[in-house]
């Protein structure tokens, strides 16, 4: 079966601070939302594949954030861990619409 | 084309790894289906003793997580044995009734451990040592009994009675001959080992025949032939394993000991193949993972139609995988009348070395104490080197050259994962890697026993030309620079640099927005030189000092008030009593730092939890004065000389919050039994009859290192002085995460005594921390009266899902 994607609210732009994690959930689904340097806004799974860590939590660098419990370096763009880690997270896509921001799950 | 059915019986070490080998071979060729009879995903068998001696846990020892068979394709079925292969029809059957057609069917079963055939052996508290619930087992054991025996003095029995040690219990082993290890080890070596792990703790009955197990329903004890009796909760058997032939037998797969296989890894069955423990190769069955490893390459390249020259058997070598012991033998290890020998044995020290000679040429090796030539010996083991090779080559490292330069690019490094030198420097080159965790996570090497670390290591310094000895001399700060600390420090000063972009910018940092590491340590550099106008960047902070609460590992928080020496009251524990009913707090622990420390907190919940309280930050994640211990002193104590309690707290109220390289404890104790304990902290004070001494640069964490004296005062003045120049002295020399103890290694007692010493240098270091220390608020203040501090920190978004 095919999975629809459902479009949902979580926040307006001013409202996520820059360089820093959110975390949303949406329902039972965690997921954190950062807005970058470069002014995009990117979602991902908010649970490292190493222990789980929270993401949200974790420093931020260009399109990385380093996960808080291990250091972990994860690629907020498309999920991938960063060697010498391997393992991947899941990815959502975002919408920003006038000072609104949808997540796509 | 359809695709050719590969099934695999057993998911281990070998089998797992042939897996890989085929799929590096050819991606796309086959179907592969895994049957195992555990029910976990590949594990690394070698480190269980890692994780029954405690240093790792179960989830580390995963080589291949689900996510690898998927990814890979592969149909896999654990918790699942293959009772049955019908070879006339090429069909396998498991218990649990099902059935795989298969093109090419691969055996790798594994060995069973051996259980002594004794009365009792059934009993509750009897176990073997060969998977992950065996450790389990001996776990919840050791939880709730404390005398353990273990039947067997060989590799495996050694390293569970260690392991059986480190979770506390009374550890006898019993070993049927006179000396431990008799086929890895001699007499001599053996004996050496006995002693050494005797004062580990261990204790031995050798040449000791066990006749029975005896207990009611669960073990009591052993009893043995001489009629002896040993009173014991739990029984490990470690007295061997047997290859796992169970399946081949009753399948009409031929078998000797293992299961017979030629050089292709063939069975006497065509299509079955065989490898690992189950196997027998020119009669040998091997029970160590890099034979098995060679015999997956030759598995892997025969399945694929690759023309080899197979598998030709392999040398074996022993390492003991105990700390603090170090042993290694290879190929012949006792003389006969053939034999030279080359021995070496300095009782003193406690090393011994023996070098067996055939005919001019080296046949085996035992090492103990100083392993540092196995991996050399065994090469030449393996080669037949003349011994003449060996005492030239000899000559040279005792000039300063290191061992790994003269191997050939085809040496096995890691012998536990078959990495060869070639792989290593290769994956250096290519991939440019500078540390040995990078080396490591590409090539595997290390990954398993460890024991290959010092040779990886030097090969990295070599192929990178960087001296590892000196590299510690030019340290880049991290990846992102090729700047050392010092010349970081000395830019931002000269060119007035006032952020950490600003810093990676102009400093033409490699990666545009920096790392974990260097934008936690620009941060901090920034605010040391500039405190008073420099503004604290919080994406640079590390969770725990961004929040000013300690992240828990399922990301709750934990909060740590201040209580000033150590000293509370009825009042602040009421509250910290109803605080904690009030958010449903999970445990309430004193920390080893005397104070209260609250878990399980939401982050949400934090700033209320802070108002609630009322009482200051106690900075127990932060980069800074953590707490001042103290003792009970004059006003209590019949032994006190002084006011230890006043002086704590006028200590930790005048240098709280301020940042420092790393976290900074004090401790103050009114007489020399120093009962806060003072002489393993980053400050300590000693107090004696009219005055106080001072000692700088304990730890009494990781690297245990006991303080040093630095001088000896009589007032509370120049206590406060004298600790301001040494903080600030800190602040402003440290590497950022360097802790007092190695700063003051690093720059030396009396250099720092030197500089504190100087009238005018102690005065102008006080300015300086006093600046610092002025524009200081409480943390926790600032977010509960900040709208914006806690909707940007603290608030997370929930959006409700509408159910339809
Ligand atoms: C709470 C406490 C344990 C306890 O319940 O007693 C504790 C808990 C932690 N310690 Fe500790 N340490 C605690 C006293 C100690 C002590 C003993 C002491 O201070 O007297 C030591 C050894 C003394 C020393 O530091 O010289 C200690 C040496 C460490 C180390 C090793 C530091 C080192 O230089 O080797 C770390 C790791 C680090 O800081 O990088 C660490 C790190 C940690 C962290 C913060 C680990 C982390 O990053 O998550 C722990 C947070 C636990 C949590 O989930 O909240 N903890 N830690 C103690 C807090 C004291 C306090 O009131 O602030
Ligand atoms: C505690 C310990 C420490 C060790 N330390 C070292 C060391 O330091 N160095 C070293 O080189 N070696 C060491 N070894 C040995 C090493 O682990 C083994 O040589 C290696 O694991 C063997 O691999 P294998 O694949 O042949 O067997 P295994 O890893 O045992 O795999 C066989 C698997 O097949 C499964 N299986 C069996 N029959 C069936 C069936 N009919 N159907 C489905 N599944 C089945 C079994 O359950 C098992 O999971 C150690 C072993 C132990 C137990
Ligand atoms: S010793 Fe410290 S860091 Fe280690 S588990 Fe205990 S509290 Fe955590
Ligand atoms: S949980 Fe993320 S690195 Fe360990």
């Amino acid at each position: 079966m095919e999975k629809v994607l459902q479009r949902k609210k979580v926040s307006t732009l001013s409202e996520l601070p820059r360089n820093l994690g959110k975390t949303v959930s949406i329902g039972s689904l965690e997921v954190a939302l950062f807005r970058l340097n470069n002014g995009e806004v990117r979602a991902i799974e908010n649970k490292c594949p190493h222990r789980g860590g929270v993401l949200a939590e974790g420093i931020i660098s260009g399109e990385y954030v380093f996960c808080p419990m291990h250091d972990w370096k994860i690629s907020i763009a498309d999920g991938q861990v960063q060697k010498p880690d391997t393992g991947c997270v899941q990815t959502f896509g975002v919408e920003v619409e006038n000072e609104d921001v949808y997540v796509l799950y | 084309m359809t695709k050719q059915k590969i099934v695999l019986v057993g998911n281990g070490m070998a089998g797992i790894r042939s897996l890989e080998e085929i799929i590096k071979l050819e991606k796309n060729k086959f179907e592969l289906t895994v049957f195992g009879s555990e029910p976990h995903p590949n594990y690394d068998r070698i480190q269980l003793s890692k994780v029954l001696q405690g240093d790792t846990t179960v989830e580390d020892i995963t080589l291949h997580d689900w996510n690898w068979y998927e990814k890979n394709q592969i149909t896999l079925y654990t918790g699942e044995t293959v009772i049955k292969v019908d070879t006339e029809n090429q069909i396998i059957y498991s218990n649990k009734n099902r059935a795989v057609e298969y093109d090419k069917l691969i055996l790798a079963t594994g060995s069973l451990p051996f259980i002594l055939p004794l009365p009792g052996a059934d009993k509750k508290g009897v176990t073997a040592f060969r998977n992950i619930e065996d450790c389990q087992k001996m776990i919840e054991y050791s939880a709730h009994y404390k005398r353990a025996a273990v039947i067997g003095g060989g590799l495996l029995g050694l390293e569970a009675a260690r392991g059986l040690l480190n979770l506390g219990m009374k550890v006898d082993v019993i070993h049927i001959f006179d000396y431990l290890m008799e086929r890895q080890l001699d007499k001599t070596a053996g004996k050496l080992l006995q002693k050494e792990l005797e004062s580990q703790g261990m204790n031995f009955l050798m040449n000791k025949q066990t006749e029975a197990i005896v207990g009611e329903n669960r073990v009591e004890g052993i009893r043995f032939k001489d009629g002896e009796l040993l009173e014991a909760d739990l029984v490990v058997m470690a007295v061997g394993i047997k290859p796992n032939v169970q399946l081949a037998c009753e399948s009409g797969i031929p078998v000797k000991r293992g299961i017979t296989v030629n050089d292709y890894m063939e069975t006497g069955i065509q299509n079955v193949f065989a490898v690992g423990e189950c196997a027998e190769h020119r009669e040998v069955v091997y029970g160590l993972v890099s034979p098995l490893y060679e015999q997956g390459k030759a598995l892997a390249k025969k399945i694929c139609e690759i023309p080899g020259e197979g598998y030709k058997g392999s040398t074996l070598s022993t390492k003991l995988k105990v700390s603090g012991v170090d042993v290694f033998s290879a190929g012949e290890i006792n003389e006969n009348t053939n034999t030279k020998t080359i021995k070496e044995f300095n009782d003193y020290q406690g090393t011994y070395k023996k070098i067996l000679i055939e005919e001019g040429q080296i046949s085996g090796a035992v090492l103990f104490g100083n392993t540092s030539e196995s991996s050399k010996l065994l090469r030449m083991i393996n080669q037949r080197s003349d011994i003449d090779d060996y005492l030239v080559s000899k000559k040279t490292e005792d000039g300063g050259v290191s061992l790994v330069a003269g191997f050939p690019d085809e040496e096995i490094i890691c012998g536990c994962n078959g990495v060869t030198k070639a792989d290593i420097v290769e994956a250096i080159q290519s991939q440019g890697l500078n540390t040995f965790e990078e080396v490591k996570g590409c090539t595997s090497a290390s990954r398993s026993c460890g024991g290959c670390k010092p040779l990886v290591t030097d090969l990295l310094g070599l192929t990178t030309g960087t001296d590892s000895s000196l590299s510690s001399q030019k340290e880049p700060i991290c990846e992102c620079t090729t700047l050392s600390r010092d010349e970081v420090v000395a830019e931002i000063r000269d060119k007035n640099l006032s952020h950490t972009r600003e810093v990676m910018n102009v400093l033409d940092w490699k990666t545009s927005e920096g790392c974990s590491k260097c934008k936690p340590a620009l941060n901090y550099y920034l605010g040391m030189i500039n405190p008073a106008e420099y503004e604290d960047e919080r994406e640079s902070r590390y969770v725990n000092e961004r929040l000013h609460a300690n992240i828990q590992k399922d990301g709750t928080f934990s909060v740590v008030p201040r209580m000033y020496g150590g000293v509370t009251n009825a009042k602040d524990l009421r509250t910290i009593a109803d605080v904690a009913d009030k958010y449903n707090v999970k445990l309430i622990k004193l920390t080893g730092g005397q104070r209260m420390d609250l878990f399980g907190i939401q982050k949400e919940d934090l700033p209320s939890v802070w108002a609630d309280l009322d009482m200051p930050s106690g900075y127990a994640y932060g980069k800074t004065l953590r707490t001042v211990k103290t003792c009970v002193g004059e006003n209590f104590c019949r032994f006190g000389t002084q006011d230890s309690i006043s002086l704590g707290q006028m200590l930790e109220k005048k240098f709280e919050r301020v940042g420092t390289p790393h976290k900074v404890k004090m401790g103050v104790s009114a007489c020399p039994r120093n009962c806060a304990e003072s002489g393993i902290k980053d400050v300590g004070f000693v107090g004696v009859d009219g005055a106080w001494e001072i000692y700088v640069g304990g730890n009494g964490g990781t690297h245990l290192k006991s303080a040093d004296l630095l001088c000896k005062v009589k007032t509370t003045e120049e206590i406060m002085e004298i600790t301001g120049a040494f903080l600030q002295y800190y602040r402003e020399t440290a590497n950022y995460l360097e802790r007092t103890s190695v700063w003051v290694q690093r720059m030396g007692l009396d250099h720092i005594k030197a500089v504190i010493d100087d009238e005018t240098n102690k005065q102008q270091l006080n300015e300086r921390l006093n600046d610092a220390l002025s524009v200081l608020k409480d943390p926790w203040k600032e977010a509960i009266n900040s709208e914006e501090i806690q909707s940007s920190l603290y608030k997370s978004v929930k959006v409700p899902v509408e159910t339809k």
